[in-house]
């Protein structure tokens, strides 16, 4: 009974550790009080140990999709190499080799085939380098224009024009079997491809060799 | 009838007793605030709660037919608009509420602004506020990808490049704003998460620290020129104010909360009933590229700022500036904790907020029709002025086509149709001598690309002498005077090897 009428009292007081029952000035049963306090930062404890075994497998499961850009990437054909005419650019499509069954048609990936020599291809992402919205070919005018903030490129993908700061991006490709094939699976951005490039110079036409890494995403 | 009161009586006393809210809520109710307070400038932190509530109700609403699968949200939105008896209307609301609950908290935050009220001792309640107005941002942006269609998708795509500047950690973070390496099915779970429970749960109980401070600290008192806030004195103050001059907060101040919640409801339901709902716009499939991806109103003016942005200025801007927007918030009433509160004597004050918000309407208003957009049709579909072909030559004619076809249009309006990026050329010819004409358009330069490999000299030519036509009647085309000057008049020979 007296435990009950005591703890009020003793809260105010502020938490005690263990050893405080050497404290002769507490008049109200120290050795007591001062067990329940024991106990409650046990309790306080148990839950922190338990709340941190927890914490690791739940910040790994939000972690889970940050991996290294080649788990996501594989290589995908665009079809026969010969579909695509010499000296031209055209629009492909590939599905997303990494997918879930609910993703629909935000599977459907294009990019822009340009043939340049019997083996000789750029692939390039859709995104504008710039802030990653889908350029659109001019074949006419042999540029690629942005409809978002204006980019402009060449017929290479170096930069002509408004905000981009570097060329279109490119995917690393192959011939196997007569099929062109990208190695792709991730959306290109500015942290998986290349470093910025210098654009003191536009129009210049190796630009795109010198800047455009290989997409490594 | 008597007897019906008495169980009433009985019912609420037996509740009563057992939830013993009565007393808190009358103190909340009746406390008293300064007279001056019952004021229609202090009705837009009701109305945004009252708001907030309303996108509670109507989304829990929509989320009975709403499928969050990339798969399938796109339909679902649809079958809510065409099929779901009213769907339409149940959209559209959350929509202008969404728009109204944006602009309610910007207003309701300058005027806190304008009026001092975060001074002290409210700092704590601005500074709350300042995250209630990023997670109201939050929803707004959360909700707009739940739209899943061309503008949601490429509207992420904004977001993953923003993120993907970050230095080092760029790539993890884009992969933890996707759950995944494209914009796909994990990503949209994620956004729906996002916006029907962590947004909304940390919204609700910020909001609700925001109202207890409110009631804790009482609303803050009409500014008056030369009465100064100070830490030492306020507090006695603004109790003296509230007690002698005061009046009950209900009803005295809250029937204008009333009747303006009820107004701002009643023009959400308008705006609902007459424009209906926004989207789904065309369904998102990243292969379709005949797109022009628009952000929502909220968002309209950083489209705006990051299209103007030089190149070099990007990625400092895009991760610096927001980092110092927000701190600046934080930081208004720690750096002006003290002082005047009235408008008439914070000029600082009032310029900063006028020039935050002139900008902001520029920004939005050119937003809405992009003059640094290409228009991407231009060239197959904007007529050409018949005036501009009356008694053109063959070549000029050819140089019309050219101009057409080579999408110069895109870019350059003609007869007040086409791109706004460069210049009309309606009075082109005024301004550039030919050979300046044939010098730009080969080598490009500013904003223009060079088109040097694009068209053979013929075509050049042909594209030229059109761009020659272009002039008023009565203006002359630019000439180069001194060409003009050797062919009429040329150049004596020299006398006694003179230069």
């Amino acid at each position: 009974m007296s435990e009950q009428s005591d703890s009020p009292h003793k809260q105010s007081t502020g938490p005690d550790t263990g050893t405080a029952s050497e404290h002769s000035s507490d008049r109200e049963g120290p050795a007591i009080v001062s067990r329940r306090w024991l106990l409650l930062k046990a309790g306080m404890a148990l839950n922190g140990l338990v709340g941190l075994a927890l914490a690791v497998p739940i910040v790994r499961y939000l972690l889970a999709p940050v991996r290294k850009d080649s788990a996501y990437k594989s290589w995908i054909s665009l079809g026969p190499a010969d579909g695509f005419p010499m000296g031209e650019t055209r629009l492909a499509f590939y599905k997303n080799p990494w997918t879930e069954p609910w993703d629909g048609e935000t599977d459907n990936v294009a990019c822009y085939v340009r043939r340049e020599g019997a083996a000789q291809f750029t692939v390039f992402a859709i995104n504008c380098a710039h802030l990653g919205c889908p350029v659109r070919w001019f074949p006419q005018s042999q540029l690629f224009m942005c409809p978002c903030h204006g980019g402009v490129y060449y017929a290479d993908g170096s930069r002509a024009s408004g905000p981009p700061e570097r060329g279109l991006f490119t995917y690393d490709y192959k011939i196997a079997g007569g099929q062109l094939q990208i190695n792709a699976g991730q959306m290109p951005s500015l942290s998986n491809t290349a470093r910025l490039v210098n654009i003191s110079k536009p129009g210049q036409e190796e630009t795109g060799k010198d800047g455009d890494c290989r997409c490594r995403g | 009838m008597p007897r019906m009161k008495e169980t009433a009586k009985e019912i609420y006393g037996w509740f009563e007793r057992r939830l013993q809210v009565e007393g808190p809520i009358k103190d909340a109710v009746l406390h008293k605030v300064p007279r001056n307070t019952a004021s229609w400038w202090y009705v837009f932190g009701s109305a945004a709660f009252t708001l907030l509530m309303l996108q509670i109700v109507t989304g829990i609403l929509l989320a009975l037919v709403y499928v969050s699968s990339a798969a399938e949200a796109w339909n679902s939105l649809n079958i809510l608009n065409h099929q779901v008896p009213l769907g339409w209307l149940l959209r559209a609301i959350h929509g202008w509420g969404s728009n109204f609950m944006v602009a309610v908290v910007f207003i309701h935050m300058a005027q806190v602004f304008l009026f001092g009220a975060y001074k002290f001792p409210r700092e704590l309640t601005w500074v709350v506020g300042v995250f209630l107005l990023l997670m109201t941002l939050g929803m707004a942006f959360t909700g707009q990808v739940l739209r899943f269609d061309q503008d949601a998708y490429w509207g992420l795509g904004i977001g993953v490049f923003i993120l993907s500047r970050v230095p080092w950690m760029g790539g993890g973070l884009v992969h933890l704003l996707l759950g995944g390496p494209t914009i796909a099915g994990a990503t949209l779970s994620r956004f729906f998460a996002l916006h029907v429970f962590v947004i909304p749960g940390t919204l609700l109980f910020l909001a609700a620290v925001h109202v207890w401070m409110v009631l804790k600290l009482g609303i803050n008192e009409w500014p008056m020129p030369g009465r100064l806030v100070r830490k030492s004195t306020y507090i006695s103050e603004y109790n003296k104010l509230a007690h002698e001059d005061g009046i009950p907060f209900i009803p005295g101040a809250f029937w204008k909360d009333l009747i303006f919640s009820g107004a701002v409801l009643a023009a959400v339901a308008v705006c609902a009933v007459v424009f209906g709902p926004s989207g789904p716009g065309g369904q998102p499939d990243p292969s379709i590229t005949q797109t022009v991806p628009k952000p929502d109103f909220p968002f309209l003016w950083i489209y705006a700022v990051l299209s103007y942005l030089p190149p070099s200025m990007e990625t400092p801007f895009i991760l610096i500036a927001p980092i110092l927007m927000i701190a600046g918030l934080l930081a208004v009433p720690f750096v002006a904790g003290e002082g005047e509160k009235s408008w008439h004597r914070r000029p600082v004050a009032v310029l900063a907020l006028t020039s935050v918000a002139v900008a902001w309407a520029v920004f939005t208003h050119l937003a809405t029709f992009t003059p640094w957009s290409p228009h991407m049709s231009a060239w197959s579909s904007d007529v050409l002025p018949v005036k501009y072909l009356r008694e053109a030559t063959p070549v000029v004619r050819q140089g019309a086509v050219i101009f057409q076809a080579k999408q110069c249009r895109n870019c350059h309006s003609v007869g007040g149709a086409g791109g706004e990026r460069g210049p009309a050329l309606d009075d082109v010819a005024t301004r550039m001598t030919p050979d300046q004409m044939r010098y730009k358009v080969v080598t490009g330069g500013g904003n223009m690309p060079a088109y040097g490999k694009n068209l053979s000299p013929a075509e050049i030519e042909a594209l030229v002498s059109f761009l020659e036509t272009l002039h008023p009647a009565n203006e002359q085309p630019a000439f180069d005077a001194s060409q003009q000057a050797v062919q009429t008049n040329p150049a004596p020979a020299p006398v006694n090897g003179g230069p």
